[in-house]
């Protein structure tokens, strides 16, 4: 039991971990109906990226602008096997080559792409989930780590490469499906993953997997790499003079935070049933570092609240008032760096946490005491707080 | 004999087309360079300037239509100078308000400065509406010179490189020759050295920034003679504008010119032989390839940290 507190935090930890196990478990899906059920399992697949981004931007201090790379390469992966599921020889009778998707033929493409064929099977579309986005981030994390290329480089690398991948999929639409993405998705395995039952099914599977990416970030952080992690990113040289290959360190949390992405695509495909390159590029990545940042770029709880809150309110004004939301978008970016690099979380700490410890205080003492005259209670909390130690 | 005459000019057209691209590519990157490679500053925001000199440009251009229609030819310098100091005198704000509450902080600066650059966009938008508007250049330069029966070269590209000459020549003057230059020079090599000197580096910081960004805003109003403006038109760039600098070495003028040249004429060459977005794919990839090999850029100057 001990080792399990310490994994998780301690007290405090496993308490915020249970609360919002509570919350995604329990009250939303009881509190809301299925289609806004269905909007917070899309939201709740935004936050693996952000609790990636905690991982390797919080505490190992890389700031990757193109986590939407790995969140997009997990969708497709997961989309292109649902996708030849869907494009079986008699729903598409009609086309000129039945049995590919309907895109390929659109694009005068007469036979499946090797690229597509290994998608066929099902545990090959679950170890490509995680594999290929991993095995990128290892190279990407080799050519650049290893050549000590700087933290705003490696921003700007990020990002043009973000920049590859969207220009590459909407370029090659023959093989990607192009700007519209990958759509028309019916069945998993023959389990039609459209109607409210499927999607409640998978919501659960969805949050499952968000605890356990959020324990699994727990136990990187509380082990000796979480340390070295918050070492190499306030003095990296000292920790390279003390021996440690911090390439390797920095490798690892990157490769960690573009596998968690990539399973947040897959659950995204699955969940809302199409994958476009949307949610690929400069903008989506930059948007997913804000979720991080309102949250909280040192807690891997408040990237799951920020990236519920911020995708919350860009429905809410995107909707109700489409002009507004760029501006608030923009400011608070700039509200939350300037003066609350912490986010949420840090709010918390700082604010929250020792108002609601001077509240109990104040009750505690009040309680045993017979009901005083009007005028002692004024002065009567002054007086308990200089009483207390 | 005939093919390769043909050959010759499709290239030069195509040469100069990269040519026309390097010349917005290098005046966005001077600015950022700067900033850069002084500050340590990513300035996510920095297409919002250009977007602001293309606008006042457009604003000046529609203004002398319809009050002054005889100063109409001679407008476009004044924009070319107000979108300086337009420009300028938003980054000088943006410096005092926000970069400069930020130092030591670098990958905040980029996502302060990318917030910025959106509230700048929506703000576009609301003032200038989602359509593109275009200023309309003076008659000179409209058309082209024919320098053979294949080759015509468009005078506003003549009169973009034109520009974009003087201004590197000019930010080369300022950098290498003036009191200031040698501030902002000793600031770039040992920030604490130079304040105990008695460089008051906070200045110079203001100074670099908004003359940056007035530079972009020269950048926006050559580019109303190449395309329209939109609230988005600086952002399309950005990325490319950042790899330039990166690529060149942050700290080298010769070599932010030299990467701006080479990224510009290999996408505008390899969209000879394909598509626009395999070239773009394929500049991209090469740079972060070399970039790989040297990472910190190509030309660097040797300075001890």
């Amino acid at each position: 039991m001990n080792a399990l507190d310490k994994l998780l935090g301690g007290r405090q930890g496993t308490l915020g971990l249970a609360l919002l196990a509570l919350l995604i478990l329990v009250v939303f899906p009881l509190s809301l109906d299925a289609l806004r059920l269905g909007m917070i399992g899309k939201y709740l697949t935004y936050a693996f990226v952000a609790v990636g981004l905690v991982l390797c931007w919080g505490y190992g201090g890389i700031l990757s602008l193109g986590q939407g790379v790995f969140f997009g390469l997990g969708g497709y992966c997961m989309a292109m096997f649902l996708k030849l599921e869907a494009s079986d020889p008699q729903s598409t009778a009609i086309q000129s080559t039945p049995g590919i998707p309907d895109f390929m033929d659109w694009n005068q493409i007469t036979e499946l792409p090797a690229l597509w064929i290994p998608f066929q099977s099902f545990g090959f579309t679950l170890l490509a989930v995680i594999a290929v986005p991993a095995l990128l981030a290892v190279v990407i994390g080799l050519a650049m780590f290893k050549r000590r290329v700087g933290d705003v480089y490696f921003s700007i690398v990020t990002q043009a490469i973000a920049l590859i991948l969207t220009v590459l999929i909407v370029g090659q639409q023959g093989l990607t499906g192009g700007v519209n993405g990958i759509t028309d998705l019916k069945t998993l395995l023959g389990w039609d993953i459209r109607d409210d039952s499927a999607k409640l099914v998978l919501y659960f599977i969805n949050a499952a997997l968000l605890l356990g990416c959020i324990v699994i970030g727990k136990f990187i952080l509380a082990s000796k790499l979480g340390r070295l992690l918050m070492a190499m990113r306030d003095k990296e040289e000292r920790v390279r003079f003390s021996g440690y290959d911090v390439a390797s360190f920095k490798i690892f949390v990157y490769s960690v935070a573009a596998v968690f992405s990539a399973i947040g695509g897959a659950m995204f495909t699955l969940q809302v049933g199409f994958m476009s390159p949307s949610f690929v590029g400069i903008v989506p990545s930059i948007e997913m570092v804000i979720f991080a940042a309102v949250g909280g770029r040192m807690s891997l709880l408040g990237a799951v609240y920020g990236a519920l809150l911020v995708n919350y309110g860009k429905t809410y004004f995107s909707e109700s008032f489409p002009e507004l939301w760029l501006y608030l978008m923009g400011g608070l970016f700039i509200v939350v760096v300037m003066y609350f690099p912490n986010g949420l979380a840090g709010f918390w700490d700082s604010h929250v946490r020792p108002w609601l410890r001077r509240l109990a205080r104040r009750r505690a003492p009040l309680a045993n005491i017979p009901a005083p005259a009007p005028a002692a209670t004024q002065s009567e909390p002054a007086k308990t707080l200089e009483v207390q130690p | 004999m005939e093919w390769l005459s043909e050959f010759g000019a499709i290239a030069a057209m195509q040469g100069f087309n990269g040519l026309s691209v390097f010349c917005v590519l290098l005046l966005m990157a001077l600015g950022l360079a700067i900033i850069f490679g002084q500050m340590g500053v990513i300035n996510m925001a920095h297409g919002e300037f250009l977007t602001i000199g293309a606008y006042t440009t457009y604003l000046l251009s529609s203004l002398t239509l319809d009050y002054f229609p005889a100063l109409q030819p001679y407008y476009f310098f004044f924009a070319i100078a107000l979108s300086f100091v337009v420009a300028g005198a938003v980054g000088w704000l943006v410096e005092w308000a926000m970069i400069s509450r930020l130092y030591n902080r670098p990958l905040d600066t980029l996502l302060a400065t990318w917030g910025l650059s959106l509230f700048m966009q929506q703000g576009f938008r609301s003032i200038f509406g989602a359509r593109e508007v275009s200023a309309t250049p003076p008659e000179w330069l409209m058309g082209s010179f024919s320098l053979s029966d294949a080759i015509d070269i468009p005078r506003n590209g003549v009169f973009t490189m034109a520009l974009t000459v003087l201004m590197t020549g000019a930010v080369f003057v300022l950098l290498y020759r003036s009191r200031w230059g040698l501030q902002v020079r000793a600031t770039v090599q040992n920030r604490m050295m130079s304040r105990a000197v008695g460089i008051n580096t906070r200045k110079v910081d203001r100074m670099t920034f908004a003359l940056g960004c007035g530079i972009a805003g020269v950048a926006g109003a050559a580019f109303t003679t190449i395309g329209s403006t939109g609230p988005t038109a600086g952002s399309l760039y950005i990325v490319d504008t950042f790899l330039v600098v990166v690529f060149g070495g942050a700290q080298s003028l010769f070599g932010t010119i030299a990467s701006a040249f080479a990224i510009a004429q290999t996408q505008s060459v390899s969209e000879f032989f394909m598509s626009g977005s395999m070239a773009k794919v394929l500049t991209l990839s090469a740079v972060i390839l070399i970039l790989m090999l040297r990472p910190q850029g190509l030309f660097t100057s040797k300075v001890r940290k």
